[in-house]
């Protein structure tokens, strides 16, 4: 009964990494494909791990996946904030169809410098923006 | 089952590795390498479910870590980086 509930998880895991795929290569621009990529697969792998905890009810087991499936969920927004920071900031295009763009007007001209944080710090680099 | 779920990974990797091809920008290129490192990482989870060998899980957890600071990493790269090439 466990397996069979243990293999469903796995697949329903690889079902949303397969989502995950479809939308990195379907999204129109970089920023709905990082929403698609990060949250699909994140969900994915916990689902997957949790698969192998419930086939393998161990103590040593359960730890891992608990700590594997925290980290995910610790690092995956990290990651594509830095990333999609840095996309903006070399002006990687929005899609055409976007109705917000709530940083626009609040970086410098040539997009290195916030400007809330310039006129406190002086034009310094990137670093200084760094949260 | 397994076949199934191996069969999906798979498609979701050929999808990624299409648009690491073919990416427009490197940030792109990017964020399709980090959902690829998943991706690998969550094979390794199957197998370490449909091959009975939970020890499997330690090279998932040192993948996960790796794939985020490889993506850190290039995230820094990408916003260090002049303008001019692309």
């Amino acid at each position: 009964m466990i397996e069979w509930i243990a293999a469903g998880l796995a697949l329903l895991g690889a079902v949303l990494v397969l989502i995950a795929g479809l939308g990195i290569l379907r999204f129109p621009d970089l920023y709905t494909r990082m929403h698609a990529a990060t949250k699909a697969s994140s969900l994915g792998m916990s689902l997957l791990l949790l698969a192998v905890a419930l086939r393998n009810p161990e103590a040593m087991v359960w730890m891992k996946v608990l700590c594997g499936i925290l980290f995910l969920f610790l690092t995956a927004p990290i990651a594509a904030h830095l990333l999609g920071r840095a996309a903006y900031v070399h002006k990687v295009p929005l899609w055409e169809g976007s109705v917000a763009d709530e940083i626009a007007g609040n970086y410098s001209d040539d997009h290195t410098v916030l400007r809330g944080v310039a006129r406190q710090s002086g034009t310094d680099n990137l670093s200084n923006t760094q949260g | 089952m397994m076949i199934a779920t191996f069969l999906l990974l798979a498609a979701a990797m050929a999808l990624t590795v299409i648009r690491l091809l073919r990416g427009p920008s490197l940030p792109d290129r990017v964020v399709a390498l980090d959902l690829l490192g998943f991706i690998v990482a969550g094979m390794i989870t199957a197998a370490a479910l449909f091959a009975d060998q939970p020890g499997l899980l330690d090279i998932v957890l040192v993948f996960t870590i790796l794939g985020f600071f490889s993506t850190v990493a290039f995230a820094r790269y990408l916003e260090k980086r002049r303008f001019d090439d692309d």
